[in-house]
Formats: C-alpha cells, sequence, structure tokens
C-alpha cells in the first residue's frame, strides 16, 4: 500500500479550477517530485494535501487513512509536514522558537533531543539560535524551514520550492540535504520548478500543466523525456 | 506642585487606557481586526462589579473576579458567534460586526440595567499617600502598579510560554502556524479571552476612578484605549502600554488648559501620529509580501 494516495482531486482558488483531477502515489521511502511551470498548480497540490485547502472530489490517504477534509493542524502529529513555499519562518521569532514552533505537537520532554537533531543537521542554526529568523539570509531561512519541519519528526515531508531564490551553490546544498534525509529514511514529496535538480534525485516524477498531470515515469526517464526536456530543461 | 499631581493623574488614566489598549492590540495582532466592542465589555465588566459589591454585597476582590470570569466567557462567545463566521469576510464586514456587536451590548445594558447612571463605589480604598505637597491617591497608586503587573506578565506570557508563541507564531503567518500544528482558531479564541479578562481589570480601575455608570460608559474610554493602541503601534504589546501612558497625560493637561477640548486634543494626537508616522511610535511597517 502506498504510504500517500492522491485520488482524483480538484481544487478551485475561488473561481479557478487550480487542480484539475490529479491523482498520484508516493510509496514509502520515495522521493517523488511534481515539476511544472508557475501556476501548474503544484504548490495547490501541496497545499491540499497539507490540510490548508480542500478538494471537491476524490480522496488524499495517508498511511491507509483517509485525510480529505482533516485541518492542517490536526495533521501534523499523523507524521505529515510541510515545508512552505517562501519557507515562511516566523520572521520575528528567534531561530530557536522558530524550531520549537516546529515541535508544537510534540511532548515537551522530547524538544530538546530534537532540537539537537536538527543543530547537528544544519549547524549554521546552532550558531544562531538567539538570532530572530528575519535576519538570516535566504538559504538560512531555507534550512530553518526544513528544520522546522524535521522538529515534528515526519514520515512524509513535503517540500515546496526550496531551491527558490537562492543561489546555485546553496540549491546544491539544499538538494544535499534533501538526499541525506532521504537516506535518513524520510519519504519526500518535492514540488520544484528548477526540474532537472528535482529529477536528478527523485526516484519518480510527474510533470503537471495547467493543473493536470500529463506526464510521469521515474526520474531518469524524465530527464531523457524529449517533451519534457523542451518545456522545463532548456533543450 | 500642581504639575506633578497632574503628571501622576495622568499616568494613572493612562495606565487604564494601557490596560484596555492592550486587548485591543493582541487581538488586532492576531486577527486582524478591530474590535470595536473591546469598550462594551468593560462596561459590562463595571456592572457586574457594581450589583456584586453594591446589591449582594460581595468583597470586592469577589467582585472583580466574578468580572474577569464574566467578561472571558462574553469574550470568547462574542468571537465564536460574531467574528469566527468571517474569518475568509472582507475586513470592513468585520468591522461593521464588531460595530453592531457594540450596539448589542450598549442597548442590552439599557434593557436589563437601565438607563439611570449608577454611581460605582470604588473597589480600591479611598484617600492618599501621607506624602506632604503630592496627591498620590491608593486608586491611582494601585492602578499603576496593576498595569506594571501586568506588562510585565504578558511580555513573560509572550516570550516564554507554548501558547503565548503560538500566538505570535499566529499573528505573523497562520497558514505556516496551522503547518506547525497550531490550532490557530483556538489560538484566537484564547487571545479574545486575556483581552477581555483585562478588561474587566480594567473597569474595576476605571470606575474607580470616574464613578458615573451607564450603558454607554465603556464606549469613550475604549475609543480613547484604540487611540492609544493606534498611537503606540496597533499590534505592538509595549507600543500599547507607551500609547496609553501617553495618551492619558496629554488628556490630563489638556483638561487642566480647558475640560471641554481635552477629548477633541486626545483624537488630534491621533491624527498627527496617523499623518507622521502611520506605524504609530513603536510599530513596525509591514513588508508586503510580493
Amino acid at each position: 500500500m502506498a504510504m500517500l494516495n492522491v485520488e482524483n482531486i480538484n481544487v478551485y482558488y475561488g473561481a479557478i479550477h487550480a487542480v484539475k483531477d490529479v491523482s498520484f502515489t508516493v510509496e514509502e521511502g520515495e522521493i517523488i517530485t511534481l515539476i511544472g511551470a508557475n501556476g501548474a498548480g503544484k504548490s495547490t497540490i501541496l497545499k491540499t494535501i497539507s490540510g490548508l485547502l480542500h478538494s471537491h472530489t476524490g480522496s488524499i490517504t495517508f498511511q491507509g487513512e483517509n485525510i480529505g477534509g482533516i485541518p492542517a493542524h490536526k495533521l501534523i502529529p499523523k507524521g505529515l509536514a510541510q515545508v512552505p513555499e517562501g519557507r515562511a519562518v516566523f520572521l520575528q521569532m528567534s531561530v530557536e522558537e522558530n524550531l520549537q514552533m516546529g515541535g508544537y505537537t510534540r511532548p515537551a520532554a522530547e524538544i530538546p533531543g530534537s532540537l539537537e537533531r536538527v543543530y547537528a543537521q544544519f549547524p549554521r542554526l546552532k550558531e544562531r539560535r538567539r538570532q530572530v529568523a528575519g535576519t538570516l539570509s535566504g538559504g538560512e531561512q531555507q534550512m530553518l524551514a526544513m528544520g522546522r519541519a524535521l522538529m515534528s519528526k515526519p514520515k512524509l515531508l513535503m517540500l515546496d520550492e526550496p531551491s527558490m531564490g537562492l543561489a546555485p551553490i546553496l540549491v546544491d546544498q539544499i538538494f544535499d540535504i534533501i538526499k541525506e534525509l532521504h537516506r535518513a529514511g524520510t519519504t519526500i514529496l518535492l514540488v520544484e520548478q528548477n526540474a532537472q535538480m528535482a529529477l536528478s534525485v527523485a526516484d519518480r516524477g510527474y510533470v503537471l500543466e495547467t493543473g493536470r498531470v500529463v506526464t510521469t515515469g521515474t526520474g531518469a526517464a524524465l530527464l531523457q523525456d524529449e517533451s519534457v526536456k523542451k518545456a522545463y530543461l532548456g533543450g | 506642585m500642581s504639575f506633578l499631581n497632574n503628571l501622576i493623574t495622568g499616568i494613572s488614566l493612562g495606565s487604564v487606557y494601557a490596560i484596555i489598549a492592550l486587548g485591543y492590540t493582541m487581538v488586532y495582532g492576531i486577527a486582524k481586526m478591530l474590535n470595536f466592542a473591546h469598550g462594551d465589555i468593560i462596561m459590562v465588566g463595571a456592572y457586574v462589579i457594581f450589583f456584586a459589591t453594591g446589591s449582594f454585597g460581595l468583597n470586592p476582590i469577589v467582585g472583580i473576579l466574578l468580572a474577569v470570569v464574566v467578561c472571558t466567557v462574553l469574550g470568547v462567545v462574542i468571537e465564536g458567534l460574531a467574528y469566527k463566521p468571517l474569518r475568509q469576510a472582507s475586513s470592513l464586514a468585520v468591522l461593521i460586526t464588531a460595530i453592531g456587536v457594540s450596539y448589542f451590548l450598549q442597548n442590552a445594558a439599557l434593557l436589563l440595567w437601565g438607563a439611570d447612571p449608577k454611581v460605582f463605589t470604588s473597589v480600591i480604598p479611598e484617600g492618599s499617600l501621607p506624602i506632604e505637597g503630592v496627591n498620590i491617591t491608593y486608586v491611582s497608586l494601585v492602578t499603576v502598579l496593576v498595569c506594571i503587573i501586568i506588562m510585565l506578565a504578558l511580555t513573560w506570557f509572550t516570550s516564554k510560554t507554548k501558547l503565548g508563541k503560538a500566538m505570535r507564531a499566529c499573528s505573523e503567518n497562520k497558514d505556516a502556524a496551522r503547518l506547525m500544528g497550531i490550532n490557530v482558531n483556538r489560538t484566537i479564541s484564547m487571545t479574545f479571552a486575556i483581552g477581555s479578562a483585562l478588561a474587566a481589570i480594567a473597569s474595576a480601575l476605571l470606575f474607580s476612578s470616574y464613578k458615573n455608570l451607564i450603558p454607554t460608559s465603556g464606549s469613550l474610554p475604549g475609543i480613547k484605549a484604540f487611540t492609544a493602541a493606534v498611537f503606540g503601534g496597533i499590534g505592538s504589546i509595549p507600543g500599547a502600554m507607551l500609547g496609553g501612558i501617553l495618551l492619558g497625560i496629554i488628556e490630563t493637561f489638556a483638561k487642566v488648559i480647558n475640560t471641554n477640548i481635552s477629548d477633541a486634543v486626545v483624537f488630534a494626537v491621533l491624527i498627527i501620529v496617523l499623518l507622521v508616522k502611520p506605524a504609530g511610535l513603536l510599530g513596525k511597517t509591514i513588508r508586503e509580501k510580493v
């Protein structure tokens, strides 16, 4: 049974039909990527899975449980975490307070241990633990957003455009961390405009166009796919 | 010496405004709405204390505790019934609803308790500190002390406790807060509860100095405290304190010059601050996300 099974969802933003009959699966231990241009509906899909938005049709099953319609704050304890688009760290709170918020639903006794694990993964955050998040660079904020999501010990980590607005060297760093998290056993659903990077780390990918899945395949196969190359890989 | 006496009166009045302004500013910070019924919660609190201590002869402390309970419940119920259904609505709809709730409370009070002014009995013993030349009443002293305690307690609460941090997270970014597992609706309710409890405390202090109680008694102090919150920077807790105290001092000195113009001066201050520094004295200029 797939860890996450999205079946035939339709999501509207007001009058805009942003996601049309989308279905896909994420198996335990996989990295799955959803790629596509701006406005293809990628972020909307993630927000629907995490419970910020709701689908009018179909179903979303996570670890065998139908989670469609459950509000976001009740999904976190089930092992679902999302790193939102644009990072959305709490700019006026310190790095450590941001991380504490990530562990909001966990028992207080487990927080120090999780903090240490996140600091081991992101030493930069430890150096800046007392600093207000608004003073961090873009790359550091991305690390903070990822560390914050990891504080909830997610089984499935969803990342929305982690490379957005980052210098190429930082993009490499962020993707190294994604690979590391994956090796450590976290299942990952990655939404990216940087299709090259995303497909090179992904087990499988889904290509979205104006709210629909148009192509699917392994990461390696999609990298070689002529239409994908033409549309997203600059060749 | 009259300068010093006026300053003390001003700081004391300003402390009451500050406590009321905290309710406005905390609710604005998290729910991004102006709860114009906040002043009327004060009026309800004052009636509860009036009847508890006057008609039922209860100890003033018990009366205040009762008012805290009633106002807290009232604040949470108002939020749940009137504002929560409008979470996705335009801010104008919420504003009009808040004004409607304000009129509802005033008229309900009129119906229940009549239009005759009630004379509030001070919950704090009358009299002044035995200091030669300066007139510091016990009411002023207690008011300022309570204000300081509330300020320290709220600072501790928002910086150290889990719920306080969750409130700050919600006021910055609600969707991100939801993704942390924070129940945003419940956090907003808690904020209304705290603001309303503070309103009950403010009512005890305010009407211990200004004793006439009628159903519209909460309205003007409410609006002035709102002015104080904007003056200090709406959404900012230290801003509400600073704005409240400055406004109390300005109003008191304006009264010395001419009683009739003191309210005009207070609102002129609001207009000038908004022209010169739209975010208020301690307010942060919010960068719009693009």
